[in-house]
């Protein structure tokens, strides 16, 4: 027997006023689960989150399996057609590139040297692992991306993600397999950052538009459009250095950051597995001497100690004759300075007896006009 | 001898649970990362013909009950605050129900007018949420960006909203 058979058929609830009743009921319960997502401790939401990215990244991974095909097949057809021009935009690049190459293997000797010398810890490198973004939400409330890659991978809330351009986002929840990544542009997105060419700090401010804002700027005249931003390492979340994109301004006079991860849309990207710099450097180690790190120095090779015995012996020849110098020079100093003792003593002693010679024989008398 | 009529009983399986399953579906391949000559896919809130389309087909208890579901959804799949979509949804839904009565069997110019007030107010909405809840409001050409797709459906609601109007709508 169906429902509106029976007994109920009769009574004739009003269906606006029950839908009315589950409207607002719904809305109290709405507004309870907004409060309730502002809190930390959120379990229930994050395993029903995980369900769902769960279930939502394999169907993202099949949907845009075709887009990459599609892709890669403009990809072939564009190469194809702008060989040439390619070719001739390359061979330039090359030789632009080969001076900065030179100069760049000089300055990383020297600096090399220089670390050692003052004990600098460098930042060790990262370890990092590639996956795909499977689906994209691109509204002004959220924008976000599924990655592949889960706990199962070593990724943990608050990794850095780049694509092969420069910084894309963080991640913001991970499952098993499966990844949110939270772009640059959301609207709660909120990075330090610092512009290179003055060091000035500001943060980077997601805004649901293409080009994030760069709020505080400290200090005054500190950015100018085309300066380059970078993150600043402030706070720990993220490693210094890591290109961000480059500062313009915007119709509205604020200074926005045209983000190098914007260039190519964002497939393949790289987490870093970074939580803070705990991770990077022993905590001991930051307190050690300067010069600790010649002990723990490789031992030279052969060629190497003959260069430092070599090096050593002028060194030390060196040293000895300029020893050698400085004493015939004090030696001289001090010869010369005992003569000017006897020239001035002998001066004197010539002096003491002139007077003596004077009063023994008088002035002759004047010549008789003085009495007037 | 009086001929049997047969008449097409529609269930909420078809005009609630299906629509709500398309356009969770919709949203799901719209959220394929494919990007052309630097344009990415258009991302319409696809509820909103549901919001709009429900209430002037016929007030039903659950249809805001489905329009929670798919807003969790929304909320979870895209990566916002729980509740923000639910909560959206709900305000418009309700608007929707209290005019109805007013509204319904006028020109289609004149249902357009009302989808863009179903429309505006949602996004207003959870425009307004977002930018209380961490203290930075979204940028406006980002909100035309999903507000203007979302628009462009009205034909489906529309016809959403024809093809159900004149059905013998029962439930069980």
């Amino acid at each position: 027997m169906a429902f509106r058979d029976g007994p109920f058929d009769n009574m004739k609830l009003p269906l606006a006023w029950v839908a009315a009743v589950v409207v607002v009921v719904g809305m109290i319960a709405s507004i309870f689960m907004l409060a309730g997502s502002n809190q930390k401790d959120a379990t229930r939401v994050s395993y029903m989150r995980a369900g769902v990215e769960n279930a939502a990244a394999p169907v993202g991974e099949v949907l845009s399996a075709p887009v990459r095909w599609t892709g890669n097949a403009f990809e072939y057809v564009q190469g194809y057609f702008f060989a040439v021009s390619e070719n001739r935009r390359l061979r330039q690049e090359i030789a632009e590139l080969n001076d900065w190459r030179d100069e760049a293997i000089a300055l990383k000797n020297i600096n090399g040297r220089y670390e050692k010398m003052l004990g600098v810890h460098t930042d060790p490198p990262i370890p990092m692992v590639t996956g795909r973004a499977v689906t994209d939400a691109r509204g002004p409330f959220a924008r976000a991306r599924l990655v592949n890659l889960g706990t199962g991978d070593g990724v943990q809330a608050g990794n850095p993600v780049l694509s092969e351009h420069g910084v894309v986002g963080r991640i913001s929840g991970v499952s098993g397999r499966v990844s949110r990544l939270v772009l640059l542009t959301d609207v709660s997105s909120r990075i330090p950052v610092m512009v290179e060419r003055t060091n000035a700090r500001a943060i980077l401010t997601g805004d649901a538009s293409r080009n994030p804002r760069l709020d505080y700027v400290r200090g005054v005249n500190m950015v100018q459009a085309g300066d380059r931003v970078i993150t600043s390492g402030d706070g720990g979340g993220f490693p210094r250095g890591l290109p961000i994109g480059t500062v313009a301004k915007s119709v509205d006079g604020s200074w926005r950051v045209k983000l190098f991860s914007e260039r190519a849309a964002i497939d393949y990207v790289r987490v870093l597995l970074f939580q803070d710099f705990n991770q990077l450097i022993d905590p001991s180690a930051i307190t050690a001497p300067t010069l600790s790190s010649l002990n723990t120095a490789p031992a030279p090779t052969p060629q190497q100690a003959a260069a430092i015995a070599d090096a050593t012996t002028r060194r030390a020849t060196a040293n000895e004759a300029a020893a050698e110098r400085a004493r015939q020079a004090e030696a001289r100093a001090v010869a010369r300075e005992q003569a000017e003792a006897q020239a001035r003593e002998l001066a004197r002693q010539q002096a003491a007896t002139a007077p003596a010679q004077n009063t023994a024989t008088p002035p002759a008398p004047s010549n008789g006009n003085t009495g007037g | 001898m009086r001929r049997p009529i047969s008449v097409r009983v529609v269930g909420p399986l078809q005009w609630i649970v299906y629509p709500a399953l398309l356009t969770v579906l919709a949203t799901i391949v719209l959220a394929t990362p494919l990007r052309l000559f630097g344009i990415a896919l258009p991302e319409p809130v696809f509820a909103l013909v549901l919001v709009y389309a429900w209430p002037m087909i016929r007030p039903a208890a659950i249809g805001p009950v489905a329009l929670i579901v798919v807003g969790l959804f929304l909320d979870i799949f895209w990566g916002g605050p729980i509740g923000l979509w639910p909560l959206s949804f709900l305000i418009a839904y309700g608007g929707m129900l209290v005019s109805r009565t007013f509204m319904s069997g006028h020109a289609t110019v004149i249902n357009f007018v009302l989808y863009v007030c179903c429309v505006v107010t949602v996004f207003f909405v959870a425009y307004v949420v977002t930018a209380l809840r961490i203290n930075n409001a979204p940028s406006m050409l980002a909100l035309a960006g999903q507000m203007i797709p979302t628009l462009l459906l009205f034909p489906l609601a529309d016809w959403f909203v024809q093809k159900f109007d004149d059905n013998d709508v029962r439930f069980l």
